[in-house]
């Protein structure tokens, strides 16, 4: 929105005073026209955008789409293949690997814990041999773009927390969300949208998985107003977007002017530079009616951009429709664009489900890549792909031939980047043969954290908040940088 | 000191540096030392780097590990301090780069200065009781200006920075504040008129009783209780299903209207289960730390989540009452604050005791429910009911012990009898031979050579099969099938369905005689088949058998037993057995079976069949006989003299199980009175409360503050920077929260009297309403904060309100001193000076200014509308929420396919609308409401374009605006100008200038053309909402002056209170 920061808030001390100077100058020249109000909003605000300070160097990406898969993908069936495994098949998952870590109560009961292998075929992709199993074609087919780091854990085995921690850097409610830092941090560079949208999917691969929560795109302790703006699947993308019916945009103008009129004068009475703001903030809702649905109306885009998104595109609310949209937010400067597709919860029957997973995201993720590189938008776009764990590899329940399901497992999963920033076609961490452990160089989600502010900017270290008398930040007193996978 | 820039000073006006003269430690040092140093040098002492603690003067003092003094007083040249922060090396700069911390100039002289003037140390002052200090005596005009103690202090620091008050607001905009703050609701313009009527000295104050004793009041001052508390109607966490925790609510609605004292406000939340013999309201009260969220995830581990149900009632006791911050201490000493991790944990002994599983399971879990520990709460009604259920529960036991008595008699009978039928050869299944074989639906039978039945002629969709037999006295156990190929029918096989298979949806049987006054129908408990075709097993049927007495029976049943029977390889005779419950037979009687075909699949009947019937115990029956346990025969046939009590046990066993005896119905019958009384409580209002184990849990310090590392074992202990536990008071959570209310105690008065502050003037006198540890932002007025206090906990000076004198802990006494005060009437004009000096406010040279409270905002615009429908408590509501909102993410739990209320929850006080915590009420997080999820004390105050438009188009709002629109037409006058100044007097409380109203009615003018041209839009526009306009009103002009309504109600200085 028209932020600068303060636009979209409640003022800080600081730009209290900085206004009432200029405004008092200008009201004692003779009262400041509504128009000039906005403007004199922006200017006033130190460092243009965000913080002062941030970024604090320039950053490789401008912006971030994190395509979160929610519930959390099994690595062993889709990037860090394990063929050794056939020879196990079947076999308990011996004692030297598992090392007594603890189990989700799903299946620390199950009386052996049989080594499942994969049931699909891996190969190696693009120049750099970046391995990929058979569900992913398309990804595969731009493995040169990615980074694929199959050395990731984290420290929760359930859902709920383990998503919270992805998110916030806490496994408990209240923490600020990564978007939500990021807004806070650099603020908006689009003056008629959010700094930070969120779209969420169902998956087709299981339709009862796990849910979302607002807390996940919330601002935590931040002020409320840097949290992540939830584009809705049905009725207004933006709550609340539409006039009433019976109400065009003429009568809505209208009763603005009237609306802004009256709040100059009660300003002019009592000179309170909040007025201003909220004047400024009924002309940006204006603006975001317009600028909203025209973002949403993908009725211009060619029948090969259509095509290329996959069949799904076309309907709302889809995981592609979704990555098209978020193609359209990054043009237009959203900062931080994040997609959750869910339906990665694949505790039984998981050949099946994850099939349907894949035909929902691999073709769509891969589109968006292609389309950003197309319009020359990639190079400072970060893209982040993965989920909130990994997966055994022992079965839960039983195994056979044909099926088989995983538990949580939070000690390695994969994660893909790609664009601004990261180095291409890079394999990075290993896990041992069963995929339990982490052999090279182990990640922490801090780490991950770390590593993506630094892409947009950001040293994780400063970008912080007071709060309860501490400054707190997104990788709490953790987080370590990934060189190496940085380009 | 240099002085400072100018303008860093107007920004700065409150910090340290401004105070020229001596230092103050806690003013001007702590905050620098704190903020800069402790994180490695302060009271986490397993960290302090060097081995020195700059928040110990003794450490300070002493030589560090590295043999150089930190500190040497009086002497700031000596001090390694003083070289550390100024040095230019960065390899002995402090503080280090890497923490990202800096000094600036001023604070680095201040610490200079302060070494110089001696190093003197005070302790926090959050840690020190607070003492009464003398009010200030002012003079001249700012002493005319005082009306209350309160405005002595504001004026002596006003007088010390040269600014002067604002005159007293408009008596419009004074009790249109006042109104919105006491009660969360604005003025109707007769109570304005009669405030501007009376002229009398105590006109302002009349107006303030008034709202403190209206129930509105309650209603609005829990509102922000609840954001604390965590309240909510749902579980939290993955599923988030729904829970009942709304009779907590309104028990502190109801203990807040009939003015409750703090301190008894926090001992029945906190402790209400361990007051001696406590009532019913003071358990409903101990709900306050059951709010907290409950995992229901699946494969969760209890104790992890235990663990942190316990640790939350730590940190929101710790920051409700004290605005500490014990949470920093779960896996370390606090960095800050003089509070060990250990302590944390002795804290944590007082809540660990809760009998409690940690998470939710089950039905409660998907379905919503309250886990235990619970009480339920009925009404008088519904306990005399309680009672009755409770007198047959006794009745049927009664019974129950004489059947007891007689059983022994009954059962050596039987013994004898058995042990004969045991001498021969048991056959177990008896081929019957009917009288009878009807078909409901026309089909004939004809009787084969084998003693089967033989289907034919017309085959009907779902036909019934009525057999009917005599049969001999003695007992029925159960009933055998078989089912058999035959030629004759389609695909050779043995059903009569096109494809030869056939699904039997149920069995029934009852025996009729004359000495019957009823048919005795047979119980099936259990069926067991030779063969049964995946998804149609056998069971399913006795699973679907309706219950003697049911009167419905199931039109369809989809599910049934089938057996492959088109599959020409499975084409085998089948057998099906069901036993039920025994059935005494008596002399003379009939049997009537009936087959039933009630599948989804039409003509599955089955083609050709036999019956048997069994009189033995059911526990021997099988499909191809009988078999009695040899041990059992053994036992039978020993002398009963000589039984071993092993054997004796097994006779008395098969007895009970496997015969019709008194004992066995009189069991049943208890069992009927039992489950009447748990479905009756199941439908009653319950709450969570606390309630302790009989036997305390073991409390240990947790390494890293991981459920799965226990260290230590700690005792319920208090941390040793704050008082002791009063005299005479248990060491438990009941003492613990005396404790927080003894007057000792430096931090519970002073965290209220400034979260009321907050309430009332925008900013607390601490700006850290979270934090009152060693980080708390220093005190505006600290003199008046330890004042109040002292007050609240021993009034001198507190108003009487209504008449009634205050009090110790009186939150309306204190409430009125407040908004009684002349910095609290004065006008909010912003003067160039006083925003320059005091952008924030905090020093009160005007009125306080701010937007309203989510809540506020939604009740003023259904108050003005006159769509407010107003009543106290009960369950939570559901007004309009946009489709799909609870859907979009979440497929888990009950909470789901959001229905809005059609009636009055459409229009009820917001603080009544029901609360789903992963995806709370999304206008209510528009407007900085907290999620819930944790102990919130402090909100946001933003301002964004997602807000203004929920005011312009949130159905709520349009609707609101409609119904102020017939207001306008009916109410307010007979021309345009007239009806716009009264909706204006309406929404803002004062008359409208003359320009206010022309900048109205030039766009009333247009928009009511408009809408004269555009019918269908204006009807468009006039029918949202659920309730619908009068047809007497013209659409066109409603249209346009709802637009107009909408206009006023998003006016800044209408969600402004000011």
């Amino acid at each position: 929105m028209n932020c600068n920061d303060h636009c979209f808030s409640g003022l800080d001390s600081e730009t209290r005073a900085a206004l009432s100077r200029r405004t008092f100058l200008q009201r004692a020249a003779g009262g400041i026209g509504l128009a000039a109000l906005g403007g004199l909003l922006q200017r006033s605000v130190t460092g243009g955008e965000g913080l002062a300070g941030f970024p604090n160097f320039p950053p490789k990406a401008k912006r971030i789409i994190y395509l979160f898969q929610s519930g959390a993908p099994s690595q062993m069936d889709l990037f860090d293949p394990k063929p050794e495994m056939e020879k196990q098949r079947g076999k308990n998952l011996p004692d030297s690997i598992r090392k007594g870590q603890r189990l989700t109560t799903m299946t620390s009961g199950q009386k052996s814990f049989p080594v499942a292998p994969s049931m699909f075929k891996f190969a190696q992709h693009g120049k750099s041999g970046m391995w990929f199993s058979e569900l992913m074609p398309h990804m595969a087919g731009i493995a040169d773009e990615f980074c694929q780091v199959r050395s990731v854990f984290t420290e929760a085995i359930n859902h709920d927390p383990a998503i919270t921690f992805m998110q916030t850097g806490s496994q408990l409610a209240g923490r600020p969300s990564i978007g939500s830092w990021v807004a806070y941090g650099l603020g908006s560079e689009n003056k008629d949208l959010p700094a930070y949208v969120v779209l969420t999917s169902f998956g087709s691969g299981r339709k009862d998985d796990q849910p979302l929560y607002d807390r996940l795109w919330g601002a935590g302790f931040l002020p409320a107003k840097h949290q992540g703006v939830k584009f809705r699947n049905k009725g207004d993308p933006v709550l609340y977007l539409s006039n009433p019916p019976g109400v065009d945009r003429e009568t809505r103008r209208e009763t603005l002017d009237e609306l802004g009129a009256l709040n100059k004068k009660h300003f002019d009475t009592l000179g309170d530079p909040d007025i201003q703001t909220r004047i400024a903030q009924y002309e940006m809702a204006f603006r975001m009616q317009a600028s909203v649905p025209d973002l949403t109306d993908t009725s211009k885009e060619s029948k090969e951009t259509l095509e290329m998104y996959g069949p799904d595109v076309k309907t709302p609310g889809t995981y592609a429709a979704n990555c098209l949209l978020a193609r359209r937010l990054a043009e237009r400067n959203v900062r931080f664009i994040q997609l959750f597709h869910m339906g990665w919860d694949h505790h039984g029957g998981l050949p099946n489900a994850i099939k349907g997973q894949c035909k929902d995201t691999d073709q769509p993720t891969a589109a968006l890549i292609k389309d950003l590189k197309q319009r020359g938008l990639l190079e400072d776009t970060l893209i982040v792909w993965g989920g909130e764990f990994g997966r055994t590899i022992y079965s839960q329940g039983a195994l056979t031939e044909t099926n088989y399901g995983r538990d949580h497992h939070p000690r390695c999963f994969t994660v893909l980047l790609a664009g601004a920033g990261i180095k291409k076609g890079l394999t990075f961490g290993a896990t041992d043969e069963f995929s339990y452990n982490i052999t090279e160089h182990p990640i922490h989600v801090h780490d991950l954290n770390a590593t993506i502010l630094h892409l947009i900017g950001v040293e994780h270290e400063k970008l912080t908040f007071r709060f309860q008398g501490r400054d707190f930040r997104l990788t709490d007193i953790h987080g370590e940088l990934v060189k190496p996978i940085l380009a | 000191m240099p002085r400072l820039p100018l303008l860093l000073l107007g920004l700065g006006v409150l910090s340290a540096t401004v105070h020229a003269g001596e230092i103050k430690f806690n003013r001007d040092v702590r905050p620098i030392l704190s903020d800069n140093c402790f994180a490695c040098h302060g009271p986490d002492a397993q960290k302090a780097k060097g081995n020195l603690r700059l928040d110990l003067r003794e450490s300070a003092i002493k030589p560090a590990e590295s043999g150089e003094i930190a500190i040497v007083p009086g002497k700031p040249q000596s001090s390694e301090l003083i070289k550390r922060i100024f040095t230019d090396d960065t390899g002995e700069l402090m503080p280090p780069p890497k923490s990202h911390k800096k000094l600036s100039a001023a604070q680095k002289e201040t610490l200079k200065t302060w070494i110089a003037q001696g190093a003197h140390y005070e302790q926090h002052w959050g840690f020190t009781k607070p003492t009464r200090p003398d009010v200030p005596k002012l003079s001249g005009p700012l002493g005319n200006w005082v009306r209350t103690p309160i405005d002595a202090f504001i004026g002596a620091r006003l007088q010390q920075e040269n600014l002067s008050p604002q005159p007293q607001a408009t008596k419009e905009t004074l009790i249109r504040r006042a109104t919105l703050d006491l009660t969360g609701l604005p003025p109707t313009p007769q109570e304005v008129d009669a405030f501007l009527a009376d002229s009398s000295e105590s006109a302002y104050e009349k107006v303030v009783d008034r709202l403190l004793a209206s129930p509105r009041y309650g209603e609005h001052i829990a509102a922000n209780w609840l954001d604390i508390a965590r309240y909510a109607d749902s579980h939290g966490f993955q599923v988030d299903s729904s829970r009942m925790m709304w009779p907590w609510r309104d028990w502190v609605i109801n203990a807040l209207n009939s003015n409750m004292p703090f301190d008894q406000f926090t001992v029945e939340q906190l402790a209400g289960d361990l007051l001696p013999s406590a009532t019913r309201s003071q358990l409903v009260a101990s709900g306050f730390n059951r709010n907290h969220r409950i995992n229901g995830e699946g494969g969760i581990i209890d104790e992890e989540w235990r663990i942190e149900n316990v640790i939350d009632r730590v940190e929101t006791t710790g920051l409700t009452w004290m605005a500490l911050t014990f949470n920093c201490c779960r896996c370390h000493d606090h960095k800050y604050d003089p509070i060990t991790q250990r302590e944390f944990y002795q804290f944590f002994a007082y809540f660990n005791d809760v009998a409690e599983r940690g998470s939710i399971q089950g039905e409660s879990n998907r379905s919503g429910g309250n886990p235990d520990p619970l009480i339920l709460l009925p009404n008088a009604e519904q306990e005399k009911k309680q009672a009755k259920l409770k007198e047959e529960i006794k009745t049927a036991e009664a019974l129950r012990d004489g059947a007891a008595k007689q059983l022994p008699s009954l059962q050596s009978e039987w013994e004898k009898e058995f042990s004969k039928q045991l001498e021969h050869d048991i056959v177990a299944w008896k081929r019957l031979e009917p009288t009878e074989v009807k078909s409901a639906g026309g089909a004939t039978f004809t009787h084969q050579s084998d003693g089967s039945w033989l289907a034919g002629g017309t085959n009907p969709a779902n036909d019934t099969y009525e057999i009917t037999t005599k049969i001999n006295a003695g007992q029925l156990t159960g009933i055998l099938l078989d089912v058999l190929p035959d030629e004759t029918l389609p695909n050779k096989s043995l059903g009569r369905g096109a494809n030869g298979n056939f699904v039997l949806s149920g069995v029934e049987a009852e025996i009729t005689a004359p000495t019957l006054p009823e048919p005795r129908v047979a119980e099936f408990t259990s069926a067991e088949a030779s063969y049964q075709q995946k998804g149609w097993e056998v069971n399913l049927i006795v699973k679907d058998q309706p219950k003697p007495g049911a009167k419905e029976k199931k039109e369809k049943n989809k599910s049934g037993w089938a057996v492959d029977g088109n599959d020409p390889a499975k084409r085998q005779p089948r057998k099906a057995m069901f036993l039920c419950n025994p059935v005494e037979i008596p002399e003379g009687a009939t049997l009537t079976i009936r087959l039933l075909h009630g599948s989804q699949f039409g003509d599955h009947n089955i083609g050709r069949f036999a019956l048997s019937t069994t009189a033995l115990p059911p526990s021997t029956v099988k499909l191809e006989g009988a078999k009695i346990p040899p041990t059992l025969r053994a036992a039978l046939k020993a002398d009963p003299a000589k039984r071993t009590p092993t054997q004796q046990n097994e006779i008395t066993k098969f007895y009970r199980e496997n015969t019709d005896n008194p004992l066995k119905r009189a069991e049943a019958a208890v069992a009927k009175a039992k489950k009447a009384l748990d479905d009756f409580n199941a439908t009653l209002p319950s709450v969570m409360v606390m309630k302790d184990l009989p036997k305390p849990r073991e409390a240990r310090i947790l390494l890293r503050g991981e459920y799965d590392k226990p260290g230590d074992k700690v005792e319920r202990a208090l941390p040793a920077a704050l008082p002791k536990l009063p005299d005479g008071v248990p060491n438990d959570r009941l003492g613990l929260a005396k404790w927080l209310v003894s007057p000792e105690h430096p931090l519970t008065a002073r965290v209220w009297v400034n979260r009321a502050w907050e309430r009332f003037f925008g900013t607390g006198i601490v700006k850290t309403t979270e934090n009152f540890g060693s980080q708390a932002d220093w005190p505006s007025h600290m003199d008046l904060l330890d004042w109040l206090a002292c007050e609240f906990m021993q009034p001198t000076a507190l108003p009487p309100v209504n008449g009634k004198p205050a009090q110790a802990w009186d939150m309306k006494a204190m409430h009125k001193l407040m908004v009684m005060s002349a910095a609290y009437r004065q006008a909010a004009t912003v003067t160039p000076q006083s925003l320059e000096k005091d952008p924030d406010n905090r020093l009160l040279a005007r009125g306080p200014r701010f937007r309203l409270p989510a809540e506020a905002v939604r009740d003023q615009a259904l108050a003005i509308s006159g769509l407010l429908v107003e009543k106290i408590g009960g369950p939570s509501v559901k007004p309009y929420m946009p489709t799909a909102v609870w859907d979009e993410t979440s497929v888990y739990g009950n909470l789901r396919n959001y229905q809005a209320d059609t009636g009055e929850g459409l229009y009820r006080r917001t603080m009544y609308t029901f609360w789903k915590r992963t995806a709370a009420p999304p206008t209510m997080l528009l407007f900085d409401s907290p999620s819930r999820e944790i102990c919130t004390v402090k909100l946001s105050r933003t301002n964004t374009p997602l807000q203004a438009l929920a005011l312009l188009n949130e159905v709520t709002y349009v609707e609101a605006a409609r119904k102020l629109a017939e207001r306008m037409i009916s109410e307010g006058g007979a021309t345009a100008d007239d009806r716009i100044a009264w909706a204006f007097r309406m929404a803002t409380s004062r008359k409208p200038a003359a320009e206010e109203i022309s900048v109205l009615s030039k766009g009333l003018a247009a928009r009511l053309e408009r809408y004269k041209k555009d019918g269908e839009a204006a009807k468009k526009l006039i029918t949202q909402g659920a309730s619908k306009p009068d047809a007497k009103f013209d659409a066109a002009e409603l249209a346009a002056y709802t637009m107009t309504a909408n206009v006023l109600l998003n006016l800044d200085e209408v969600i402004t209170r000011e």
